[in-house]
């Protein structure tokens, strides 16, 4: 189960790494949300991970680590917001801008400009 | 009501900015009224903290009655009574300088920089290393806000950067202290000092990987070498008192790299002690040559400042570089002359664009001003404590970080930090000569309101008056930087209430 997650996570976290680095605002956002997921995966594997661990520590000898729970629970929503913020920022500069390039210049993605 | 006292840098804000957030429009003198009361009274809040402080006690908040290491603490030492003081002293100046208008070029000003306040004075209290993630958050969220406001080009421009930018720290901050919470078991800053004194072998090399992304993060907040390069324009491009606000915003990661690395990875971390200091001695080294670079080329007051805040930081962090009592005595002194002067100079270069109109900040041939006699007077007052000429606070601060450097350090830190002087210098000559004398034509600027002459005045005068008050200020970092070298205190305060002395 380790390797799966680890592999799971590294591929996430590539995947991310490599559309944040694009020049054009959609992938860039889509490269910052699997980043997060990568993160949030990460973070949940940090308490260790344990299969039919008791959720709650109840006198149970084998219990889930409830810290990164609450740990991801706050990463979620905090990186939620900050996707909405971001998406609504990217439509904003595509329209002020004229285009969506992370630089707002057109040479630069290929187009010419008029 | 005084064990809660640590709790209201937070709360203050929390319910002011709730407060202001209901209606969006109008009702101005009401919101610009409560703005400057809740603002007001953080410094009065500041200033009860700090004398509390003073005595040396470290004090510490259980939120929810949660006892460390189980609970989030807010804990009050020296160090933290000096940062709120100081971000509520500039946020003071700021809000007032925005009342003059600035704040109803768009909507919620008041609200989003409460919001700010609560995220700083957050982050300068916490005791825990999660909820400095989450208070950074909340910071980054309302600076995004404050940095789009008013809207423009070039804002939307520098703001994607930053906040994309800023998104992938937040990634990395997590990653890091996911790292650090595997290997410790902990999120408590001094229960993960106490884990990591003992800790195991084989985990040495995940809990340095785990630091040194910490410092990565820290490094892209306080804006070191090359991790820059998004300050230089979303700081100029901000809108002014935006702009004096970010001032404390750099220093916020000064504050992380200083808490952080004198906490967890003080004396008692054996192998791990100081992993951070060659790294940031070498880039604080390159932070101050590249920003003087930085401030001979800029062609805008605005641009100008942002690199002097960029000249701030690498003398900072040389100071964290030192990593002796005496340096970081030395670095807290200046960063309370370099947040306030620097903040009060964005706001000038405000003024002095509003009175060219057309010209706006850029340095080229312009209109006069209307009132050119006290302009250029805080223009010079400024320009002399930044570049840090003697009379004034830039001066005693350099002083005291080339003094003290050891005999190892001084072939490489003074050179730098003489020679970036002497850049600043020219640049601010250059400059304020272009501003000053060379202009033709028929003055067209507003007359400015007294406001803004508050806000200006009221940061700036904190270059003479640290001056006159340099014997108690200097005391004072004296003895903070004695308690930061001493994290054991920390620890017995926070998990071992009985022995504490």
């Amino acid at each position: 189960m380790e390797s799966l997650y680890a592999i799971t996570t590294g591929i996430l976290s590539a995947c991310g790494l490599y559309l944040t680095l694009r020049g054009r605002t959609f992938p860039v956002v889509v490269g910052l949300t699997l980043l997060s997921y990568a993160v949030n995966l990460f973070l949940f594997s940090m308490g260790g991970l344990t299969t039919d661990g008791a959720a709650i520590i109840n006198g149970a000898a084998d219990y889930a680590d409830p810290l990164p729970q609450a740990l991801v629970l706050t990463a979620i929503v905090i990186g939620f917001a900050m996707t909405a913020f971001v998406v609504i920022l990217a439509m904003r500069a595509r329209a002020d801008m004229g285009n969506d390039h992370v630089d707002g210049r057109k040479q630069d993605i290929g187009e010419t400009p008029r | 009501m005084m064990q809660h006292l640590i709790v209201l840098p937070v709360l203050v804000p929390l319910f002011a900015g709730i407060l202001l957030l209901i209606s969006r429009h109008g009702m101005t003198r009401t919101k610009r009224l409560v703005g400057v009361t809740a603002t007001g009274l953080l410094v009065i809040i500041g200033i009860a903290l700090l004398s509390r402080a003073a005595s040396g006690q470290i004090i510490y908040y259980a939120l929810g009655d949660w006892q460390p290491p189980f609970g989030i603490v807010l804990v009050l030492d020296r160090l933290s009574a000096l940062m709120v003081l100081l971000t509520a002293l500039l946020a003071l100046g700021a809000v007032v300088f925005a009342c003059a208008g600035d704040d109803e070029k768009g909507s919620n000003f008041h609200g989003l920089f409460q919001l700010q306040l609560m995220g700083i004075n957050g982050a300068f209290l916490t005791g825990d290393l999660f909820n400095l993630f989450v208070f950074f958050e909340v910071l980054l969220l309302a600076s995004y806000a404050l940095l789009l406001h008013g809207g423009g080009k070039a804002r939307i421009q520098a703001g994607v950067h930053y906040v994309v930018l800023n998104l992938a720290g937040s990634s990395l901050f997590l990653i890091a202290v996911g790292v650090l919470y595997g290997a410790t078991g902990t999120l408590n800053m001094a229960d993960m000092a106490t884990r990591i004194s003992e800790l195991p072998a084989e985990r040495a090399g995940l809990v340095t990987a785990g630091a040194l992304m910490l410092l990565v993060v820290f490094g892209l907040k306080a804006a070191i070498l090359p991790l820059y390069f998004w300050l230089p324009r979303a700081y100029s491009a901000a809108p002014a008192p935006v702009a004096a606000l970010f001032a404390i915003m750099t220093k916020v990661g000064i504050y992380a790299i200083l808490r952080v690395y004198s906490l967890i990875f003080g004396e008692s971390a054996g192998p791990l002690a100081a992993l951070e200091q060659p790294w940031v001695w070498w880039l604080s080294l390159g932070t101050m040559v590249a920003a003087s670079v930085g401030v001979l080329a800029a062609r805008d007051l605005r641009l100008l400042v942002a690199y002097l805040v960029l000249v701030s930081v690498g003398t900072l962090l040389a100071g964290i570089g030192m990593g002796s009592p005496e340096a970081t005595s030395a670095l807290l002194y200046y960063l309370v002359h370099s947040t306030l002067i620097t903040g009060g100079l964005f706001l000038l270069a405000d003024m002095i664009g509003n009175q060219r109109v057309k010209a706006g900040t850029r340095l080229v041939k312009g209109r006069p001003f209307r009132q050119s006699g006290w302009l250029s007077g805080l223009f010079l007052v400024g320009a002399v404590a930044v570049a840090g000429l003697p009379p004034l606070s830039g001066a005693i601060g350099k002083l005291l970080i080339l003094e003290a450097a050891d005999a190892a350090q001084r072939p490489w830190l003074w050179p730098v930090i003489l020679a970036t002087g002497l850049c600043a210098l020219i640049a601010l000559s250059r400059a304020g000569s272009t501003l000053f004398w060379r202009c033709q034509g028929e003055p067209a600027g507003d007359t400015l309101s007294t406001r803004q002459w508050f806000g200006v005045a009221w940061l700036l005068g904190a270059a003479p008056l640290l001056v006159v008050l340099a014997g108690p200020v200097s005391d004072y970092t004296r003895a903070t930087a004695d308690q930061l070298a001493d994290p054991q205190a920390m620890v017995n305060a926070l998990l071992n209430p009985g022995t504490a002395p």
